[in-house]
C-alpha cells in the first residue's frame, strides 16, 4: 500500500489524508514526527494548547520482515522540557500502521467542548468517535475494551488517567502482542494526546505487504542483519536477563544513583538485579524471555510473576527498577513490580515518577525505602489527582519546586535517568546536550564508557566523552529513524556485517542508494532540526547544564564531581 | 594472597557468585578467569576495585576483582 499521511484534526473533528511530500519521503519514525513538528508546530505555542501536533511514525523499516524493526516514534512539543520531543516504544502499532499506508498519523487541534473521543485507523483513513465508557479508566481495561469492541487483532494506543489530568509525567501505551504495554515513556507525550481529548488510537489489522523495490535484496541483507544481531552476545544475555542485567555492573562502577543522587552504590542492588529476577522468573513460572513486537530476535523483555504465580508486570525495565529500587532505596522487586503495573495502568512515566518520588522522599512527604507508602501514593494520590498526586505526576522538577529541595536531578525539567553523570561522565554530556532534556537513550555511552562496546572510553576521564556522545547522538537519531530498536547499536558498533545490511535494507525498500555516510548526514540533519526548534522555543547554550549540585557535591565510591565547563559542553555542537 | 572475586550472569552457573581466593602473589586478572575455566572470549568487562581493568593486570592482596559476560541494555 503506497504510504501517506493521516491527519486528524481535532478541533472541527474532520479527518484527511495527503500524499508524502517528496522532502519527508526518504523519512520515518524520528526523523519524520521531528520533520513535521519543526515544519507545523510553532516553537512559542503552549504545548497543551490547540497548536501543538501529536506526531506518531513508525520507522522506515517498520512494517517489513526485518528484525527489530517494529518501533514507533511519537512526536511533539513536549508540556515537560518545552522543547521538541521524539519518544520511542515497541508493541504492535508501528507494524500495523505501516501496513496500512500509514507514513504519520498527525493530530492537531483541540475540541471546543468538554468531551472525549477515539480514533480508528483504517486503510480508508481514520474515523473520530465520541468517548464516554472508557474515560476515567485505566490502560489495561481500555486495551481489553477494544478487544470487546473490534476484536483482539487490533492495535491499540491509549493513555491513563494521568494523560486525562494533563500531568506532565503522562505516557502513551501501545499495546504489545501480549495484549499488554509498552510505552512512550518520557517527555510528557500522554499530556499532549490528552490535551487533544483522544482517548485511544484503535488501529485495524491487515494482511496488507509492505511494497520492495527489490525484494531479493531485501531478503539477502535481511538475513545478514538477523545474523548479525542473533550472533552476537549482548543479545543473548539481554535476553536471559533483561535490561536489568545492568543494576550490578552499573552499581559495581559506583555510578548507580542511589538515594536521590547522594551515592553511586546501593546496598540492596543485588536483590534487585537481573540476576535475581531471572531466578524468580523461573521459579515462578514467568517468562525469561518475550518481545515487544514481532521479529525482535534480542527478546529483552519478560513476564513476572507474584509469590502466588500470578502475573504481576512484563516489560520489566532496568531503568524503572533502578529508579523505584536504588534512587528510592526500595529493595523489594516485588513492590517494584507492582510500582510498574500501577505506573502501566494510570500511564504514567516510570522513570520520571519514581525520581519524583525520590525527590519526595529527600523533601520528607515519605521515607527513603518505604515501598509500600511509594504504591500507596501512586494509587491513592497520582491515579485520583489529589494535589500531592499532582505534584508528583508532573514530575521531579515539579517536587523540587513544590517543597523547596535543591538536589533535583533533570536537565530541562526531565528526570536524569540511571546513570550518574559524576561517575561515568560521557553520558553526562549527553544529558546536558540532548535536544530531548535528559535522556540516556539519546546517546547511550554507557555501551562504550562501561560495557567495552564499541571500545572504551574511561568513565571517570573527561577525556573523549564529547566526541563519544556526538557520535552516540548522531547515530542514534539516524537509527531512531528506522525503526530499529536501539539494542541493535550493540550490534552496530561490533559486527562489521551489521551497518552495511541495515542500509541495504533500506535500500532494497525504497530504491534508494543511500550510503553509511549518507546515514551520518541524516542522524545530524535530524539533530540540527531539533536543536533549531528548541532555539526558536528560547533554548540558549545555558539550559544545556547539569543541575549545580553535581559540581558541589562528590558521590561515593568515587568521590567525584561533574567537572565539564559551560565552553566545553557547548563545544559539542560544533559539527 | 587473598582477592574477593564476583561473578554476574552466567558466569556464576555451576560456580559461584562471590568468593574470596588464595593466589599467588602477582597473579593477573587473565590466570584468574582461566582457573575459573571461564572462556576469555567471553568476557565483557572486568574491574579492580570498581574501575575497568584489563586481562592483563595485577592483582594484589586485598582486591576485589569483578568479572562480568558480554552485557548490554539501557
Amino acid at each position: 500500500m503506497k504510504d501517506r499521511i493521516f491527519r486528524v484534526n481535532m478541533t472541527n473533528l474532520e479527518t484527511s489524508i495527503e500524499e508524502v511530500p517528496g522532502h519527508w519521503a526518504g523519512l520515518g519514525g524520528r526523523a519524520l514526527t521531528s520533520a513535521i513538528v519543526a515544519a507545523e508546530v510553532d516553537p512559542l505555542c503552549h504545548p497543551l494548547g490547540p497548536s501543538n501536533k501529536l506526531v506518531f511514525a513508525p520507522g522506515l523499516l517498520s512494517g517489513t520482515v526485518a528484525a527489530n524493526s517494529g518501533r514507533l516514534s511519537c512526536g511533539a512539543k513536549s508540556p515537560l522540557t518545552g522543547t521538541i520531543k521524539e519518544s520511542n516504544a515497541g508493541g504492535t502499532a508501528a507494524q500495523m500502521l505501516a501496513r496500512l499506508g500509514c507514513k504519520a498519523l498527525v493530530i492537531e487541534g483541540r475540541p471546543v467542548e468538554d468531551r472525549w473521543y477515539s480514533l480508528h485507523v483504517t486503510p480508508g483513513g481514520v474515523s473520530i468517535s465520541e468517548e464516554t465508557e472508557l474515560v476515567g479508566q485505566g490502560n489495561f481495561a481500555v486495551v481489553n475494551a477494544v478487544h470487546e469492541r473490534l476484536g483482539e487483532k487490533h492495535g491499540v494506543i491509549t493513555i491513563g488517567p494521568a494523560g486525562e489530568m494533563l500531568l506532565l509525567a503522562a505516557n502513551i501505551s501501545v499495546k504489545d502482542p501480549d495484549g499488554k504495554l509498552r510505552s512512550h515513556g518520557r517527555g510528557g507525550l500522554g499530556a499532549v494526546m490528552g490535551s487533544k481529548r483522544v482517548k485511544f488510537i484503535a488501529i485495524d489489522p491487515s494482511d496488507s505487504q509492505i511494497p520492495l523495490a527489490d525484494p531479493d535484496a531485501f531478503k539477502a541483507a535481511s538475513r545478514t542483519f538477523a545474523k548479525a544481531l542473533l550472533e552476537h552476545p549482548v543479545s543473548q544475555t539481554l535476553g536471559e536477563y533483561g535490561t536489568d542485567i545492568l543494576i550490578n555492573v552499573v552499581n559495581e562502577a559506583g555510578a548507580l544513583p542511589t538515594r536521590n543522587f547522594t551515592k553511586g552504590q546501593f546496598e540492596g542492588h543485588d536483590a534487585i538485579s537481573g540476576e535475581t529476577m531471572h531466578e524468580l522468573i523461573k521459579k515462578r513460572g514467568g517468562k525469561v524471555k518475550h518481545f515487544c513486537h514481532r521479529g525482535c530476535v534480542i527478546q529483552c523483555s519478560q513476564v513476572y510473576n507474584d509469590k502466588e504465580g500470578k502475573y504481576l508486570t512484563s516489560g520489566f525495565e532496568y531503568e524503572s527498577i533502578w529508579a523505584m529500587g536504588a534512587d528510592c532505596c526500595v529493595d523489594d522487586l516485588d513492590i517494584i513490580a507492582e510500582a510498574d503495573h500501577i505506573m502501566d495502568d494510570i500511564g504514567i512515566d516510570t522513570i520520571e515518577t519514581s525520581v519524583a518520588m525520590g525527590v519526595a522522599m529527600e523533601a520528607g512527604v515519605l521515607e527513603f525505602g518505604d515501598g509500600p507508602e511509594a504504591l500507596r501514593i501512586l494509587r491513592e494520590e497520582i491515579a485520583r489527582g489529589t494535589p500531592l498526586g499532582r505534584i508528583i505526576g508532573n514530575g521531579a522538577a515539579s517536587v523540587g519546586r513544590t517543597f523547596g529541595v535543591t538536589r533535583v536531578p533533570v536537565v530541562k525539567n526531565q528526570a536524569i535517568p540511571a546513570y550518574d553523570p559524576r561517575a561515568i561522565k560521557g553520558i553526562g554530556i549527553t544529558y546536558a546536550t540532548s535536544t530531548m532534556g535528559a535522556d540516556h537513550t539519546a546517546g547511550y555511552t554507557i555501551a562504550t564508557n562501561l560495557l567495552n562496546s564499541g571500545g572504551h572510553v574511561d568513565p571517570l576521564s573527561k577525556e573523549g566523552q564529547l566526541e563519544l556522545s556526538r557520535n552516540l547522538q548522531i547515530a542514534t537519531a539516524a537509527v531512531d529513524s528506522t525503526g530499529m530498536c536501539i539494542f541493535t547499536a550493540f550490534a552496530i558498533l561490533d559486527d562489521e556485517s551489521c551497518l552495511p545490511a541495515l542500509i541495504d535494507m533500506i535500500n532494497a525498500r525504497y530504491g534508494t542508494s543511500l550510503t553509511a555516510d549518507d546515514v551520518t548526514a541524516l542522524g545530524k540533519k535530524v539533530l540540527k532540526t531539533e536543536r533549531e526548534f528548541n532555539l526558536r522555543a528560547g533554548f540558549t547554550p545555558v539550559h544545556d547544564r547539569l543541575p549545580e549540585f553535581f559540581s558541589r557535591e562528590a558521590v561515593p565510591p568515587h568521590n567525584v564531581v561533574w567537572d565539564f565547563s559551560g565552553q566545553e559542553i557547548d563545544a559539542f555542537w560544533d559539527f | 594472597m587473598q582477592v574477593k572475586v564476583k561473578l554476574f550472569a552466567g558466569f556464576r552457573d555451576g560456580r559461584f557468585k562471590e568468593r574470596l581466593l588464595e593466589l599467588e602473589d602477582g597473579s593477573s586478572v587473565r590466570a584468574v578467569v582461566k582457573s575459573l575455566g571461564i572462556n576469555q572470549e567471553d568476557v565483557g568487562v572486568t574491574m579492580l576495585n570498581s574501575r575497568h581493568c584489563s586481562l592483563d593486570s595485577r592483582l594484589r592482596d586485598g582486591d576485589i576483582l569483578a568479572i562480568f559476560p558480554v552485557i548490554g541494555g539501557g
